[in-house]
């Protein structure tokens, strides 16, 4: 036993996907320790906020602050004027200030916009210059003022007894703030979702519940294909010639639709997390009844087994002692597939909505499902689905590589 | 080789244990149906060393099956000691294989690679009824069973199969039926995995069992060189029929089924010339 | 004397097993075989035979691993090609290897014509479908086998005569040397005895120029060979004519085998079979001494201390052996046990 395992831990396969399991394991349980927000609070009052830092706006206008001599300005303005811009005020310079175009340069932006300034006039009337368009004009102007203003923001407060704005504070254009010194801030690394909520917190949270649900799905699945496979492949005969006409219903009728059927029909009130555990768990034991079915089959015949029968043995005994430990590494095998399979189905339910039907915790499936309704994907929100989708690659190719790594181990082409 | 001259003369004067009458086995049904074993009798007497001789696919493994209990028989009858064999249930079977035991081919496939040899030896005790006799008396009688086949109880206690050698796990195989001493060994090929030089004290272990404790031994086979060197009797196997039985002197030396000699002209000789034109070119 | 046609010098090679492990299955392996003679290999499960197979045709692919030692197929030195060009040169046209399981190696979706089609082409040989078909069919004929072969399926053919269809693509290109591991173990007596009668053929009308046949049947080898080498623990033991290996053995250890062989025939009943306790040495840490010293029944504490090397004696014989001849013989005839301190030679 210790051999094997050590062995197990030799193949190079396994531990890889061992490492990455547990790492995303150790996260699940650490994290939380650390970070102590509620995972479904929902804190952003808008969707799918930005992944960044975020600070209290009134805190940094009235922190003392610091004087850089670096002049914001121009990033302002590189912030301001996007391509889309540059290329209306070079179609306005061209066609209505009749500018050559060898002479605009595009990629400066301070040059252009100091063409801009000098042609520019609000109240010209030319042919194809509809209303519309003038006021576009309009408004890009006063952008470019706006950025280009370096005499700083005052910042009024309200006198309470005469209702008088009183000057407070001016920032001035080389004013900064040093984000330590401002208390209310708060990072969100993976932004907010459709709710607000912080994404990677959530993610966390959802990671060890989608866990959960594939190791419960996995271990009932792993139990009933176990022991309809072990009495079915022992005791053939009639009981085999049963099971097995169970497990073809089963196998021929596609399981994610009796999944789907199934969960559809307890309806949305009974469909918690263990529920959809369990009714992952009792839709996909048929392969494993199958496989564990002729692997019994083909172990009844062996002589020890016989010899154990010749002594007398019970049928429960010759199974347990003669049969089972035979088949572990096997059985082992087979049920970190289905977690896997437990999880993606997850994933998958819950994806068509029909997964856990609750919003008092997260899955994997339902942070997809949420963000697809919301339309994540196409507001380029990546945020908000892309590591989720990273995560459950992430469990999927670790157990499938800790499988292929066993199965390196205990079937070797090469044994000595 | 007095035994075995001995033992010659009485063959006929000895008690029957086991035989049958038109035993058959056919696995599956309908236009699937195979005859593994075609109507087939015999007698083996007790103290009999009988081997069955057949080419794989002759139905020997499927009749000692059969005669072990294993696998039901299809048609005919099979008496144990003079009276209809009786195994329809649970506990009448358990009786019947206090009588007979058996020794496999493949000793790697005959131990249970998880649990130690102890294991094996104890079943055995349990069911000779010593379960509940004291731990040195048990020792005692596990120390006698090894020493019978030339291996230390003190070494191998403790051990597990893998750590054996075939010879090794073979001869603990009669170590097993030593302990048990059932009237019957069943002994489907049991050295035909095991190197030339283990195969002598295997067989010497297989007479002695039988001079010592009046077993029947009945001795599964290809090998008809094997059969003739170790059996009294001789039964020859092909397509699940005896094609002829008979002493081993009376068989091997002057066969008269066609098959039996065939068989014996195209087993490799050292005395006599081998003639390889009398073999078919295509 | 003939031309030779293999020559092995002081061969050395190991096998990795995957806990990465070196077994030193082969071990100052030297022989040679002359034209149109033919050399058994006895010996039992484990004691290298099937290794030696794979490192005399050069094989050296992972497991198996080269170290030291020569090997010369016809005057090529062929130890010192790479696994590679040994695999596109010489395997197939000059040495012709036949594994345990060779016949369920056939590819059961192609006809057997196609296979030999295949080795023409893997060897560049420029021939049309035509001549192919009318150079195997007279091949085939010429060993017995039916020309309606040809046009079968693998599965289409009976255990035996799969063999020798196999062997007969093996040297379809007349190689100079047929190593066979256990060609017809696995077969009946009836299709063994057939093989073996082709593979005589083979020798006969010089489609192959010498032979080496692996088996552990020695009643077999007695039959077949010109020549027996009884192989223990990665070494040759002993080499003699097939007559005196069994006959008048002298290592201990073939002693033991000769006197375990059981034949159907008269008088055979009267023999005490010979068993040799003890099971053979680990090849991952063989002993330092001779490797049966711990198994034989004449060993001294000299035995397990100093590796005898191969000894000749009489015209050709070779032995592995502390003990001269003479003592081996004086032992054998009293039965007891020997001084042999004093009888290094």
């Amino acid at each position: 036993m210790k051999n094997t395992i050590k062995q197990v831990f030799h193949s190079g396969k396994f531990l890889v996907g061992f490492i990455i399991f547990v790492l995303i394991l150790a996260i699940c349980f650490i994290y939380p320790v650390f970070v102590t927000y509620d995972p479904l609070e929902m804190i952003g009052a808008g969707n799918f906020y930005k992944p960044g830092t975020y600070v209290s706006q009134e805190e940094a206008a009235l922190n003392e602050g610091y004087t850089l001599n670096m002049d914001a300005s121009e990033s302002r303005l590189a912030t301001a004027l996007g391509v889309e811009e540059l290329e209306k005020m070079q179609e306005y310079l061209i066609k209505y200030a009749g500018i050559a175009e060898k002479d605009i340069d595009v990629t400066d932006t301070e040059a252009i916009v100091e063409l801009w300034q000098q042609n520019y006039n609000p109240d010209m009337k030319a042919k194809g210059l509809t209303s519309a368009k003038r006021k576009a004009y309009r408004r890009l102007d006063a952008s470019i003022e706006n950025a280009m203003k370096s005499s700083g923001v005052i910042i009024a407060e309200e006198d309470a007894e005469s209702g008088e704005l009183k000057e407070a504070k001016t920032i001035k254009g080389t004013g900064y703030v040093n984000t330590k010194d401002i208390v209310n801030k708060r990072t969100f690394i993976l932004g907010t979702d459709n709710f607000g909520r912080d994404v990677l917190t959530e993610l966390v949270a959802a990671t060890k519940v989608s866990l959960r649900i594939g190791l419960i799905a996995g271990l009932i699945a792993t139990a009933v294909g176990l022991i309809l496979g072990l009495v079915a492949g022992y005791v053939g005969g009639v009981v085999d010639n049963i099971i097995m006409f169970l497990t073809n219903l089963f196998t021929v009728i596609p399981s994610f639709i009796i999944l789907i059927l199934i969960s559809y029909s307890v309806g949305t009130n009974a469909r918690g997390v263990m529920m959809v555990a369990f009714i992952i768990g009792l839709t996909s034991w048929p392969w494993t009844t199958r496989s564990v079915r002729s692997q019994v089959i083909s172990l009844r015949n062996r002589d020890h087994v016989n010899l154990s029968k010749l002594s007398g043995h019970s049928m429960f005994r010759i199974i347990f002692t003669d049969i089972l430990p035979y088949i572990a590494s096997y059985v082992v095998m087979a049920m970190i597939l289905q977690i896997s399979s437990g999880i993606l189905s997850e994933a998958q339910l819950s994806m068509i909505g029909l997964g856990p039907a609750t919003t008092k915790v997260a899955t994997l499936g339902l942070m997809m499902n949420w963000a697809m309704q919301y339309a994540a994907h196409l507001n380029g929100s990546w945020w908000a689905y892309f590591p989720v989708v990273i995560v459950i690659a992430l469990i999927s190719f670790s157990l499938n590589l800790m499988n292929t790594g066993l199965d390196q181990v205990f079937n070797p082409q090469l044994r000595d | 080789m007095a035994d075995q001259q001995k033992s010659k003369q009485n063959l006929t004067d000895r008690k029957p244990c086991l035989s049958g009458r038109g035993v058959t086995k056919v696995f599956g049904v309908g236009n699937k149906a195979m005859t593994a074993v075609d109507h087939v009798d015999f007698d083996f007497n007790e103290g009999d060393f009988v081997s069955i001789v057949g080419e794989s696919g002759s139905g020997k493994t499927t009749l000692s099956k059969m005669l072990l209990g294993l696998i039901s028989v299809t048609e005919g009858e099979i008496e144990f000691q003079g009276k209809p064999r009786d195994i329809s249930s649970g506990a009448k079977r358990k009786e019947y294989w206090k009588n007979i035991q058996p020794i496999f081919q493949d000793p790697f496939a005959s131990y249970n690679m998880f649990y130690k040899i102890d294991a094996v030896l104890d079943d055995c005790l349990n069911m000779r009824g010593f379960k509940s006799a004291p731990e040195e008396e048990k020792v005692r009688l596990k120390t006698e069973a090894c020493s019978f086949v030339n291996l230390k109880y003190a070494e191998l206690t403790n051990k597990y199969p893998f750590e054996l050698s075939g010879g090794q796990m073979q001869r603990l195989m009669i170590a097993r039926i030593f302990l048990l001493k059932p009237k019957i060994l069943m002994a489907d090929e049991p050295t035909s995995m095991i190197d030339a030089c283990s195969r002598a004290t295997i067989l010497d272990m297989l007479l002695k069992l039988r001079d010592e404790v009046n077993m029947t031994v009945i001795f599964i086979t290809h090998d008809i060189g094997l059969a003739y060197y170790i059996s009294d009797k001789v039964y020859i196997m092909e397509h699940g029929k005896f094609v002829e039985s008979g002493p081993a002197e009376t068989v091997i030396i002057n066969p008269q089924a066609d098959y039996t000699k065939r068989l014996i002209n195209d087993v490799p000789k050292i005395y006599e010339k081998w003639d390889l034109d009398t073999v078919a070119r295509n | 004397m003939g031309k030779v046609m293999l020559e092995v010098n002081h061969l050395k090679t190991k096998y990795v097993t995957r806990f990465h492990e070196d077994v030193y299955a082969v071990d100052d392996v030297s022989l040679k075989i002359e034209e149109g003679k033919s050399l058994g290999i006895a010996g039992e499960s484990g004691c290298g035979k099937s290794t030696l197979a794979l490192s005399l045709i050069g094989y050296y692919f992972a497991p198996l691993h080269y170290m030291s030692g020569d090997i010369i197929v016809d005057g090529v030195k062929i130890s010192a090609m790479k696994p590679d060009e040994v695999r596109k040169k010489i395997l197939g046209n000059e040495v012709a290897y036949i594994p345990q399981a060779a016949m369920n190696a056939l590819n059961p979706t192609m006809k057997i014509i196609r296979f030999i089609e295949d080795v023409m082409k893997a060897h560049n040989i420029k021939m049309t479908k035509k001549e192919v078909y009318d150079m195997a069919r007279e091949r085939f004929a010429d060993l017995g086998l039916p020309e309606d072969v040809l046009n079968k399926h693998a599965v289409e053919l009976s255990g035996g005569m799969k063999q020798r269809t196999v062997i007969a693509i093996s040297t379809i290109l007349s190689p100079k040397v047929l190593i066979a591991d256990e060609p017809s173990s696995a077969l009946d007596v009836t299709s063994q005895k057939m093989v073996i009668r082709m593979m005589r053929e083979l020798m006969e009308k010089g489609y192959i120029k010498s032979m080496i046949f692996i088996t552990h049947e020695l009643p077999l080898l007695y039959n077949v060979t010109d020549d027996i080498m009884v192989m223990y623990a990665g070494q040759i033991v002993e080499r003699g004519t097939a007559k005196e290996m069994v006959f008048d053995p002298i290592h201990p250890y073939s002693k033991g085998l000769m006197g375990s062989i059981i034949v159907p025939e008269s008088g055979v009943r009267d023999h005490k079979l010979t068993a040799i306790p003890g099971t053979p040495p680990n090849l991952k840490n063989p002993p330092k001494g001779c490797r049966f010293a711990d198994r034989c029944k004449y060993a001294t504490p000299t035995c397990s201390a100093l590796a005898p090397d191969m000894k000749e004696f009489d015209n050709g014989r070779t032995y592995r052996c502390l003990m001269s001849v003479r003592k081996i013989r004086e032992v054998y005839e009293n039965g007891g046990s020997a001084e042999v301190e004093t009888e290094f030679d």
